[in-house]
């Protein structure tokens, strides 16, 4: 298609995925990337604990004696599964309730589009951190609860979308020839809106990351895995104060590395796919150019 | 010396792998000062493409490979961007495509016309600009009170006068219109080509109008110019081009043309598809769809040239002479 | 013997409402609608072909719309082989339990019903096909829907035939390709071809030709008008475009602001028009010939906003002809001559 060679002469698309192909790199080669196991029980001493980065631990050691690196291998596999996750179950909710808000209209449509409103001025993570309190730490029920509060802003884009594409030729065209409003949903409104929602959802990818990090900096995260939110938790209570730059650096580091290749990716998508972005030429002089001919 | 002397004009389109489109090929007209000239052509045929050249406003995958648009003498073509910048909008302006829907909504119709004329040193402050905006919005049929107001208030036949006004704002030579009354109704229309024709008068004024409407530039056209496939089928006085056409194209569009004066009598049209960029025909390029009798090998081989047949009158075909 | 008419539009009113504002609300005022259609009525006998002209503003679409069901009238009737439309659509009522074949349907089986008996063809070939479907999955779309065909090959077959009837042959050349990839005229023809394929009586052609070049439009009329001889369809065609109107219709409507100003034999309105509006219009339709620059009556100004209909006969702020009887009463459409009715005071006065 023309959009992916649009995304692949973009520098901007082609760095984010290059970053974001490292951390899936290291997610899924972990066991053979990573030198040490994090899970593995192991003894140390007083003195090998904290220590900076040296030929057989390259990041150092963390405040119970682990590699530091490992950690931040293994660390990357709850990033993208959280993340991959979350966003895909808020890409569903939103894009159904978009549609059905959109398509539909009436009260059906202003129900659901309070509810969106509703859900939208609630913050974000004081209503995560209260969820979680309640329904208890574990990886799904992080996965849940970003999921299920993450679909709003899809869900307004997808109705916004919706509004104007009901009103095209061909869905009244289709309504002539007698389909029905689930299939014209289907067939002819839904294809429309997808290119956005994709590039909506990779987005969302980057926030869904980030609230997991944020909950498991909070202490909120799976207690029996690696992540990077997790060791920024334990980094910032015990290495802080002994300047443990090794524990402390690595793992922000990673998370700001896997937030921005999503965006760079997302909002290259979202330049190819979004129609109102493009410019007539005469809007950029950049683009206007009074050449002079060139001579045969 | 005719005001505007457009000699073999060429333009090439980039293709996105590089390849360069032949989108116009030695396009030759004369514009006479006080005359109109009316471009006729079907959609994709290079008449647009043409008057951005003139104007030199071309998107960067345009490039013009040849020729020469003297104005005044002057070949455009040669300027500077610096020096062509004083030559637009001062000596020859436009009226866009569609231009009428690109007012800028957030600011009113008068600082719009205003900003031209302070842009172009035509007055030295803004409240002779908007003096003048008043004029020029009086000049073409709107009260100037309402020139306080937004492009939302104004309905679809106000608009292009305002835009009318603004190309005006420097008092060109020539005024080029495209397509000036598409989307407008066939009442608006007709007040529109008056007050284009009122104008030309008054102002002696130069017109090219680009349309596909061939009633339009009979109405309103001294000359006629008819492009077919990025080059010049027929060109002559209007007369000439309506009350005797040679070419095979200029013919058959104008037996497609309804007449409302002879209702139900048979609509030709023409089967096929103009040719497509990049894969033009060696020849002419309307042999594909000629339905000419004396059609030969020569017409699929070589590109006609441009022949005159009577003063002022010329077309691209090889048998121009015949059918003369 | 008079056999009912296929189509009868009856005192037809659409009214679309306006938001009111806070200040609206407080001081009572009643309120406002566009007035899209404001009372028209028109009956069309198996095999017409009418045209339905007018500017902007003169609610030919709507009237369209609502002779589908695609909308539903404000007030009047519209009757599509003796059955109320609107009840049509929505699949109960009255008219379709007095017929002796949908009475015993389901309701969606009715309106599938409806769809197959009138169709669309739209203005813009550009914008009413599915960018992203191909044109074979077009043309079937409907035979799909309405669970015509029973096995692949007579799909095939069916879109086989519909695509070549409108002249797109031979059809394995166009229907694996995108709309994107036809022109404007091949795409109209394709519009027509998913019309054809439920085999409809009626089809609304709402101005089908006016974003194509000049060359094309003949074919794509020509082929209307060959629908009409060849399979009897009866045509509603919508324009704004009076020559073409000219070209292949039996019966002109010219409407205003909402209503039918003049109704009659297509050669008999253009030769001889009775309404002021109409003879406007006729007027400033260019002739495409130099030497013929006529007379034209151009009428000043704009047509009103349908939300704020002028008192009376709603033409006299422009008509020429106007006289101080015109601004308080509004002239009903009447007979002037056999068959050619027209709203206008003056005219009925033995204009």
């Amino acid at each position: 298609m023309q959009a992916l060679t649009q995304f692949l002469h973009n520098p901007m698309g082609i760095i984010g995925t290059l970053m974001l192909l490292v951390v899936v790199a290291m997610a899924v080669f972990a066991p053979w990337l990573a030198p040490y196991d994090p899970q593995a029980q192991i003894q140390v001493s007083p003195d090998q604990i904290l220590t900076p980065p040296d030929a057989q631990h390259l990041l150092g050691r963390d405040d119970a004696g682990k590699d530091v690196l490992s950690q931040l291998i293994y660390g990357a596999r709850v990033s993208l599964i959280v993340g991959f996750t979350a966003s895909f179950m808020s890409m569903v909710i939103g894009t159904t309730v978009g549609l059905v808000a959109g398509y539909f209209g009436g009260r059906i449509g202003n129900l659901l589009m309070r509810l969106v409103d509703f859900l939208m001025v609630i913050p974000d993570l004081p209503l995560m951190l209260v969820v979680i309190a309640v329904m208890g730490r574990g990886l799904l029920n992080i996965i849940l609860v970003i999921g299920l509060l993450g679909w709003t802003y899809t869900a307004r884009l997808v109705r916004s979308q919706v509004l104007s594409i009901r009103e095209r030729q061909f869905v009244l065209r289709a309504r002539a020839i007698g389909a029905s409003s689930a299939r014209i949903i289907l067939r002819h409104v839904l294809p429309q809106v997808l290119p956005l929602i994709i590039a909506q959802a990779v987005l969302d990818i980057s926030v869904a990351i980030l609230a997991e990090s944020s909950l498991a900096f909070l202490g909120l995260g799976d207690p029996t895995l690696v992540s990077w939110g997790m060791m920024l938790n334990f980094a910032f209570e015990r290495a802080l104060s002994r300047q443990a730059w090794w524990f402390l650096l690595p793992p922000g580091f990673a998370i700001v590395w896997v937030s921005l290749s999503l965006v760079l990716i997302g909002n290259t998508l979202d330049q190819i796919v979004n129609p109102r972005l493009r410019t007539h030429h005469l809007f950029d002089p950049r683009r206007m150019v009074a050449l002079r001919p060139e001579r045969e | 010396m005719a005001l505007l002397d457009v000699r073999d004009l060429s333009i090439d389109y980039l293709a996105d792998d590089g390849t360069p489109l032949h989108a116009v090929e030695n396009v030759s007209f004369r514009l006479e000062q006080a005359r109109s000239l009316g471009i006729v052509g079907e959609s994709g045929c290079g008449k647009t493409t043409v008057m951005m050249a003139l104007l030199r406003l071309l998107p960067e995958e345009g490039r013009i490979v040849g020729g020469q648009v003297l104005l005044d003498g002057r070949d455009l073509l040669q300027l500077s961007e610096a020096e062509m910048r004083h030559v637009r909008w001062r000596s020859m302006s436009m009226v866009f495509q569609g231009a009428m829907n690109a007012l800028n909504p957030v600011r009113t119709v008068e600082s719009q016309i205003a900003e031209a004329l302070l842009l172009h040193s035509v007055v030295d402050s803004p409240r002779a600009a908007r003096q003048r905006a008043g004029e020029l919005l009086a000049m073409v049929g709107i009260p100037p009170q309402r020139g306080r107001q937004y492009p939302h208030q104004y309905s679809g036949g106000m608009r292009q006068r305002a835009v009318i006004a603004m190309a005006l704002a420097c008092n060109p030579r020539v005024l080029i219109a495209d397509e000036p009354t598409t989307a407008l109704d066939v009442m608006i229309q007709a007040q529109i080509l008056e007050l284009l024709t009122r104008l030309q008068a008054d102002l002696n004024l130069s017109l090219i109008v680009v349309t596909h409407d061939l009633g339009m530039v009979a109405e309103v056209c001294d000359d006629v110019l008819v492009m077919y496939g990025g080059m010049v089928a027929e060109v002559g006085s209007s007369d000439a081009i309506f009350n005797d056409p040679h070419h095979p194209y200029t013919q058959r569009l104008l037996e497609a043309f309804p007449d409302i004066e002879r209702p139900g009598s048979t609509l030709a049209s023409i089967p096929g598809n103009p040719p497509r960029l990049d894969d033009l025909p060696p020849g002419c390029r309307f042999e594909p769809r000629c339905h000419c009798p004396w059609r030969e090998a020569v017409c699929a081989r070589q590109r006609p040239p441009l022949v005159e047949i009577a003063p002022g009158h010329s077309l691209a075909c090889h048998f121009a002479r015949r059918l003369a | 013997m008079e056999r009912e008419p296929l189509l009868q539009v009856v005192d037809l009113h659409k009214y679309f409402p306006l938001s009111r504002g806070l200040g609206d609300l407080l001081a009572r005022r009643p309120r406002r609608a566009v007035h899209a259609v404001d009372g028209v009525s028109f009956t069309m006998q198996r095999g017409d072909i009418l045209a339905l002209v007018g500017e902007s503003g003169s609610g030919k679409t709507t009237v369209g719309m609502n002779v589908l069901g695609l909308q539903l009238p404000t007030r009047g009737r519209v009757l599509l082989e003796g059955c109320d439309v609107s009840e049509w659509a929505r699949g109960h009522g009255h008219s379709l339990e007095a017929d002796s074949y949908l009475a015993g349907l389901s309701p969606r089986r009715r309106v599938m019903a409806l769809r197959e008996r009138a169709q669309m063809v739209f203005q813009d070939p550009y914008e009413s096909l599915n960018p992203r479907q191909r044109i074979f999955d077009i043309v079937a779309e409907p035979l799909e829907i309405h669970k015509l065909t029973r096995s692949k090959e007579e799909k095939a077959e069916r879109v086989r035939a519909a695509l070549e009837t409108c002249g797109l042959a031979p059809a394995e050349h166009f229907w694996e390709r995108y709309p994107a990839e036809l022109s404007g005229g091949q795409r109209q023809r394709v519009v027509i071809a998913g019309a054809l394929v439920l085999e409809p009586r009626l089809l609304v052609a709402d101005e089908p030709v006016s974003m194509l070049d000049v060359s094309i439009r003949a074919d794509i009329l020509n082929l209307l008008h060959a629908l009409r001889r060849e399979r009897g369809i009866t045509i509603l065609y919508t324009t704004h475009d009076l020559a073409t109107a000219g070209f292949f219709t039996d019966r002109m409507a010219v409407m205003y602001l909402g209503r039918i100003v003049e109704l009659g034999p297509t050669a008999e309105v253009l030769s001889r028009p009775r309404h002021p509006y109409t003879r406007a219009l006729l007027s400033v339709v260019p002739a495409p010939n130099p030497r013929r620059r006529r007379k034209r009556l151009i009428l000043e100004g704009e047509i009103p906003n349908p939300i704020d209909i002028p008192s009376g006969c709603r033409f006299h702020p422009r008509c020429p002809e106007a006289v101080a009887d015109c601004r308080a009463i509004d002239p009903p459409l009447r007979a002037a001559a056999e068959g050619h009715e027209v709203a206008c005071l003056l005219a009925s006065h033995g204009g």
